[in-house]
């Protein structure tokens, strides 16, 4: 009997060792690389999906090889970077190259976690002013956004010749065409207005080209581009479930020839390239007023570096986030991933040998970053918006009313 | 109520009751045997002992994965915790300020109002229609089995998968179900399940309903199987048949199960988010916000960790209040 109690107490102690033995093991498992010799960098980004997977680990490898490093590259889906980025930055892992969407950039850099990109001699000359604003902290710029991308108006060629239209360039031509286009179950135009930064983001060309601002979404101005947005959706030109329409959904809806128009961006080339039947164009945003200039959010991701602590490697990644960004890589990249250069000097020769992507470069020109004027604070503005449009086009509130319910929050 | 606690300390214990009952007994005789009943004590110690070495892996787990995350949450909802906070540790200390700017939000009244309702709405639908299926599969019928594994089939779909198919079915131009009630001429006008204010709430109930239906049926019909069939016989020789052997058979030996059931049902609906976030995020116009849901977009979409924290601790008092009178209901009923 004793004998057997001082086994299983014996087996217990071994039980419990080996259940806690991760637990100690996994604290100090995750150290990884601040040794001196920068044989690999680790890289981070949310290119998960092909083709952009493939396109980015090419350039990525070509940029290692040239500057001597291997590239040790993760690929997370897109929501789950943040939430890695967070993890990373407090137990001190974060990679020596780290991609972010270019609306997050400020939140990270005011963190301290990023190295700013002056103390490697890289600046950001020749890039359009929107994208320096978007990976610009306090004064200092933190990230180089190789490509971009916005919005833009598509158009269904065949239905437009049809009803002999002309692709609108201004709202009463948009609100008129949209209305002779609807017809039984087809909408003039599709959109995306749900109540996440997707529907914010979708709406902000129709409120900076006519002058509002995310200071103060109570203006007139603001006012007047939510009413376009009411205007459509109330006289049945656009469907009601533009509410709960995420971008991908309104492509959907264009694509199965359910909208004649819609607001979306050139990563939806490829799906709608798929549909042979279906042949589209694409033009600038239209404006508030003929002769208007119309100012688009940029999109986009830009490459960082973090504070690892390990100035070699720092210096070597630094290198590779300028090698992303060359003219050759601009460009090709560009090419690849339907996506706009974002130096100037470039834009003019990509649109003319991308048709189809010259009204998304002729924007690109003066885009505006999201965080360009509220820094960390735009994701509770953005908040503000979407809330409001969500407000105005279902409970009836007059434009005017919600924005200001949404302003005072 | 002593009665009840010392049975379930006998139950748990499982040690003979006689045993111990004899120790204090055998001390009484000071000069009896000193030198054995220490040996006995000693054994009774390093039993205690191994006791305790059996309880620390499961110990540790609690403290690693339940304890740490509910007071490293408590914390936070005092702290203003930022992204910054994760690279530079900084989290100043705030006070009530999360819990005024969460409760004082014109947002917070809705999302509780919600959270009740969504609650509510989904444990009655799951509950009703799971006890009817169940009730339903207790009789012998042809394809009895194929057809009840083939209910569990949304336990199965992940809920990323089910929300995007719900979305499609419920569109309101194109979906399924609009198009069907049309072909019926049931509705004049399409109704816009995700997109009007008044029915998303509804239609997001609707499936969650859906998905806990297999849940309820699973777990009602296991406690179904547990009734004696005798106990039918016997109240038919008395003349209880359908209704009334449901009332006076079914109910009563069921209500063990049924606690459980509803008990588990809330603690799981209370904190739904998926099924949120995958069919209208929130939207129409926060028709479907719930604390749950806010809470997310609190911390993951504004990146304010502190006042989205601060929501997810009174979410969590919420399930406690229901604990709670879970506990005493129960407890009420075995000392019944």
């Amino acid at each position: 009997m004793a004998q057997r109690r001082a086994f299983l107490s014996r087996t217990t102690l071994t039980v419990a060792l080996a259940l806690l033995a991760p637990l100690s093991l996994s604290a100090c498992g995750s150290k990884t690389g601040s040794s001196g010799d920068v044989g690999t960098l680790r890289v981070l980004d949310y290119y998960a999906d092909q083709p952009d997977k493939q396109i980015y680990a090419k350039v990525l490898d070509a940029c290692g090889q040239q500057n001597g490093v291997k590239i040790k590259r993760e690929a997370v889906a897109g929501p789950s970077l943040i939430p890695k980025v967070l993890q990373q930055a407090s137990s001190r892992t974060l990679p020596d190259v780290l991609m972010l969407d270019n609306p997050d950039l400020q939140q990270i850099a005011a963190s301290g976690a990023l190295a700013p990109l002056g103390d490697f001699g890289l600046k950001a000359d020749g890039y359009a002013k929107g994208v320096v604003d978007a990976s610009t902290y306090q004064g200092k710029l933190y990230g180089l956004q190789p490509v971009t991308n916005t919005l833009g108006l598509f158009y269904n060629k065949d239905m437009l010749t049809k009803a002999g239209i002309k692709p609108p360039t201004t709202w009463d031509e948009l609100k008129s065409a949209a209305r002779k286009l609807t017809s039984g179950k087809r909408y003039g135009i599709a959109f995306a207005a749900p109540a996440t930064y997707e529907g914010t983001w979708q709406f902000l060309p129709f409120m900076w080209s006519n002058g509002g601002d995310e200071k103060n979404i109570a203006t007139p101005e603001v006012t007047q581009a939510l009413q376009l947005w009411v205007d459509l959706v109330k006289s049945g030109s656009a469907s009601k479930s533009v509410v709960s329409w995420a971008q991908a959904d309104a492509n959907d809806q264009f694509a199965a020839g359910n909208a004649a128009m819609m607001i979306n961006g050139p990563w939806q080339f490829p799906i709608l390239d798929k549909k042979k039947s279906l042949h589209y164009g694409v033009v600038q945003i239209p404006v508030p007023k003929a002769g208007g200039t119309p100012v688009v959010p940029l999109g986009g991701e830009t490459w960082t570096i973090p504070q690892t602590g390990n100035a070699q490697r720092q210096t070597k990644a630094a290198k590779v986030v300028a090698c992303l960004n060359s003219d050759k890589n601009q460009l090709s990249l560009a090419e690849q991933r339907q996506t706009v250069p974002t130096k100037t000097a470039l834009m003019d020769r990509f649109a003319a040998q991308q048709p189809r992507m010259k009204a998304f470069t002729q924007q690109v020109r003066n885009a505006r970053a999201r965080t360009g004027e509220l820094g960390k604070d735009w994701p509770k503005a953005a908040t503000r918006i979407y809330t409001a449009i969500q407000n105005a086009l279902t409970q009836g509130a007059s434009p005017a009313q919600a924005l200001k319910q949404a302003q005072d929050g | 109520m002593a009665e009840a606690v010392r049975r379930a300390v006998r139950a748990m214990d499982g040690a003979p009751v006689a045993a111990r009952q004899a120790a204090p007994n055998s001390r009484a005789p000071a000069g009896g045997t000193p030198g054995k009943r220490s040996s006995w004590r000693s054994e009774r110690g390093r039993l205690h002992q191994s006791h305790l070495l059996f309880l620390l892996p499961a110990l540790a787990y609690m403290v690693a994965f339940f304890g740490y995350p509910v007071v490293k949450n408590v914390v936070m909802g005092f702290q203003h915790y930022t992204t910054a906070t994760f690279y530079t540790g900084r989290a100043p200390w705030v006070g009530f300020a999360n819990y005024t700017a969460v409760v004082s939000s014109d947002v917070f009244d809705k999302a509780l109002l919600n959270t009740v309702l969504f609650t509510v709405g989904s444990i009655a639908g799951q509950f009703l229609t799971g006890l009817a299926i169940a009730l339903f599969f207790r009789r012998r019928f042809p394809l009895n089995g194929v057809m009840r594994s083939l209910l569990l089939l949304p336990w199965l779909v992940p809920l990323i998968v089910s929300s995007a198919v719900w979305r499609w079915i419920l569109d309101q131009d194109n979906g399924v179900l609009n198009r069907f009630l049309g072909d019926l001429h049931l509705v004049q006008d399409r109704p816009g399940w995700l997109t009007s204010t008044s029915l998303a709430l509804i239609a997001v109930i609707m499936v969650n309903i859906w998905i806990g239906i297999p849940f309820n049926v699973a777990i009602l019909y296991g406690g179904l199987q547990d009734i004696p069939e005798e106990l039918y016989e016997a109240a038919a020789l008395d003349g209880a048949t359908g209704w009334r052997a449901f009332r006076h058979v079914t109910w009563p030996l069921l209500r063990p199960v049924v606690s459980v059931v509803l008990v588990l049902g809330v603690v799981y609906t209370v904190k739904v988010l998926d099924v949120i976030l995958g069919l209208t995020n929130g939207g129409p116009a926060n028709a479907t916000q719930t604390i749950a849901s806010q809470s997310y977009q609190l911390s993951f979409q504004q990146f304010d960790f502190g006042q989205g924290a601060a929501l997810g601790n009174i979410l969590i008092v919420i399930s406690l209040v229901f604990a709670v009178l879970y506990l005493r209901a129960n407890r009420r009923a075995v000392e019944q």
